[in-house]
């Protein structure tokens, strides 16, 4: 009788053995915490990195700032003085004005073409498409964000260039209009993606209060839902204009890089991201045009960066709006 | 009050805007959109396929450039582009799972710690790729390497462009898409399975590695995929910390420079001596890359939909 319960619990728990070393229940606390910190360190790295970056692109880009030296031929003042971009010369010349208006073109062109298209499409995805459709319209969006962007530049650098030049009879083969496309391809899928989220996320209420009012599909989609998710479709188009504004090897390959002030689109142009990727390979460090160099990387940073905080805004009220619906 | 708080998006009376043609061309125009989206695909994927595939051969995969990379093949591009991935995720996938697993299991949402580490993975997601390439440049080389080169009493050995700084560089670019793959992955596992864990007896950790992290496994192989892709097509990141114009040799050391797939394309695109030579070898090498970063991603969204579908059906 004594033995019975003795057996039966032994038989209940075959995986029960001494608890020794690690698996004492003051090591186990010690193992958890131990795991915990470490996991947190991993969770910090993000942190870490973003710092990082900040400091480091800025470090080689203060002697712009600070550094006499280099402030004779590179400073806030010189990158204004002249609308000329020749940091290779003699009289080396770090006039940014024909960059800024280069990028300004080719982010101009590419937001022309990438916004209606990237929000319309989203719009047929979530509101009209058929299921089977949209199944399948979701991957070919994926695979077109994952068309390298140097396999992008390649084809409006080969293939587009020519097609847009025929097109329009512009003088030079590589230009804004040209990049502008190739880099409006590249966005996309940012809108797009973005977006489609945004207006998946309004409850189908809204849609079905809409229509049992007697207003028709497009009417609800025009008034209601696009509306709703406006905070949503505002992160899509920011988050698709800070892409542009640094994605470089589209616009390196496709854009013809001459520094060049004017008005039209058709001209050739070299913008911020380019020039760096262009010209950081053969540079002395510590030079001044190795610091103006980082300077336009830490310009390309915080434009970026505020753009995106600014999307993140967005995103926070379209989820309290609907959270709060 | 909430149903009235509706009302402002709604105009006052729907029915009287026109409706006739209006509301069957706006959802064309839509239609048309996405249409143009899948053409654009096809016409770009089209146009490589046709160009690039007599071009692909065994010997092309196999061999290295010669005659001033107007002939032979691209084969030390793709041994530099995998050796630089594969460094890469050894670096990147510990970081971004353990980060993943803090902010999932461990972090409480509103905390501050919790806050700025999820503001970070955002923005972070939003640097531009050139940006990483002058901080691996400033970060990696000139301050790491430098520092490591003095440290140990060397000439330059670390203090340059290299494998390992390049692998580095791409790991921070791809950290954001590791975490949030990896986030989604442990969300998808059911609550009910933790508890019965930790019902058990198991510990916090024991719960994450015995039960979850199988569990998870289809989601953060997603996420690793997904950063070999976009790793194997950055080209901008690797501009100045690692790749090399040309090699007669493969890198052999984590400070050695390599060639790679991306770069070899720009390089032959843009600098080659003879245009009309070097184009069924450009295409070529096109060719390759965009079916490694496609069926990479195929891969990455079947898993992805196969662990949806699996996490629905529980529903």
């Amino acid at each position: 009788m004594g033995v019975m319960p003795a057996a039966t619990t032994a038989n209940a728990t075959p995986a029960l053995r001494p608890l020794t070393g690690l698996d004492r229940p003051g090591a186990r606390r010690v193992r958890e915490a131990l795991i915990g910190g470490l996991l947190r360190v991993c969770a910090f790295s993000a942190v870490a990195g973003l710092l990082l970056i900040v400091v480091f692109v800025m470090r080689e880009a203060l002697p712009v700032l600070f550094d006499a030296e280099t402030r004779k031929e590179a400073s806030l003042a010189a990158f204004f003085a002249t609308a000329m971009w020749q940091p290779v010369g003699d009289i080396p010349k770090y006039g940014i004005l024909p960059l800024l208006v280069g990028t300004l073109k080719v982010v101009l062109v590419a937001m022309g073409f990438a916004v209606p298209v990237g929000v319309a499409a989203a719009v047929f995805a979530s509101e009209f498409a058929p299921a089977r459709i949209r199944e399948a319209l979701k991957p070919m969006v994926e695979l077109l964000a994952g068309i390298p962007s140097v396999v992008l530049g390649f084809f409006a650098l080969i293939v587009l260039a020519s097609w847009v030049q025929s097109m329009t009879g512009a003088v030079s083969r590589l230009n804004a209009l040209n990049a502008g496309f190739a880099l409006g391809l590249g966005i996309i899928p940012t809108i797009f993606s973005v977006c489609e989220d945004a207006l998946r996320a309004v409850p189908r209420s809204y849609r079905e209060a809409s229509l049992a009012l007697g207003a028709s599909r497009w009417a609800t989609a025009w008034n209601v839902t696009l509306p709703a998710a406006g905070a949503g479709v505002s992160a899509a188009i920011l988050l698709g204009l800070a892409r542009a504004v640094g994605e470089t090897m589209i616009v390196l390959m496709a854009s013809g890089n001459a520094a060049i002030v004017s008005g039209t689109p058709l001209d050739s142009v070299r913008t911020l991201s380019a020039s760096i990727a262009a010209e950081l390979a053969e540079v002395v460090v510590g030079s001044p045009h190795y610091s103006t160099l980082f300077f336009l990387g830490a310009l390309l940073f915080s434009t970026t960066f505020l753009i995106n905080v600014a999307a993140g805004l967005f995103v926070d009220r379209l989820r309290r709006r609907l959270a709060g619906a | 009050m909430s149903t009235y708080s509706l009302a402002p998006a709604l105009p006052p009376l729907v029915k009287d805007r026109p409706q006739g043609w209006v509301g069957p061309g706006f959802t064309a125009l839509t239609g048309l959109a996405a249409l143009l989206i899948v053409l654009m695909v096809g016409v770009i994927v089209g146009n490589i396929a046709w160009h690039g595939a007599g071009t692909l051969t065994w010997e092309f995969l196999a061999a290295a450039p010669k005659h001033g990379m107007t002939a032979g093949g691209i084969f030390p591009a793709i041994f530099g582009t995998a050796a630089l991935v594969i460094l890469m995720v050894i670096a990147l996938v510990p970081f971004g799972v353990g980060a993943a697993i803090y902010l999932h299991e461990y972090a409480r949402p509103d905390a501050w710690f919790t806050r700025m580490v999820r503001f970070s993975v955002n923005n972070l997601a939003g640097v531009p790729s050139i940006v990483f390439g002058l901080f691996g440049l400033g970060f990696f080389i000139q301050f790491v390497g430098r520092q490591i080169d003095r440290a140990a009493g060397l000439d330059v050995v670390w203090g340059q462009p290299a494998l390992i700084w390049a692998a580095l560089t791409l790991a921070l670019l791809n950290l954001p898409v590791v975490i949030v793959t990896a986030e989604e992955a442990l969300r998808a596992v059911p609550r009910e399975m933790r508890e019965a864990s930790l019902a058990l007896g198991a510990t916090r950790w024991q719960t994450i590695w015995s039960v979850l992290l199988p569990q998870a496994m289809p989601g953060i192989l997603t996420g690793a995929i997904l950063s070999v892709s976009r790793g194997a097509g950055e080209v901008a990141p690797i501009l100045f910390t690692g790749a090399a114009y040309f090699l007669p040799y493969l890198p052999t050391s984590p400070t050695d420079q390599f060639m790679e797939l991306g770069y070899h394309i720009y390089v032959l695109s843009t600098q080659s001596p003879d245009v009309d030579a070097t184009k069924p070898l450009l295409y070529g090498t096109v060719l390759v890359l965009l079916l490694l970063t496609l069926l990479l991603n195929l891969t990455a969204i079947l898993l992805r939909g196969r662990m949806r579908a699996h996490l629905a059906g529980r529903g």
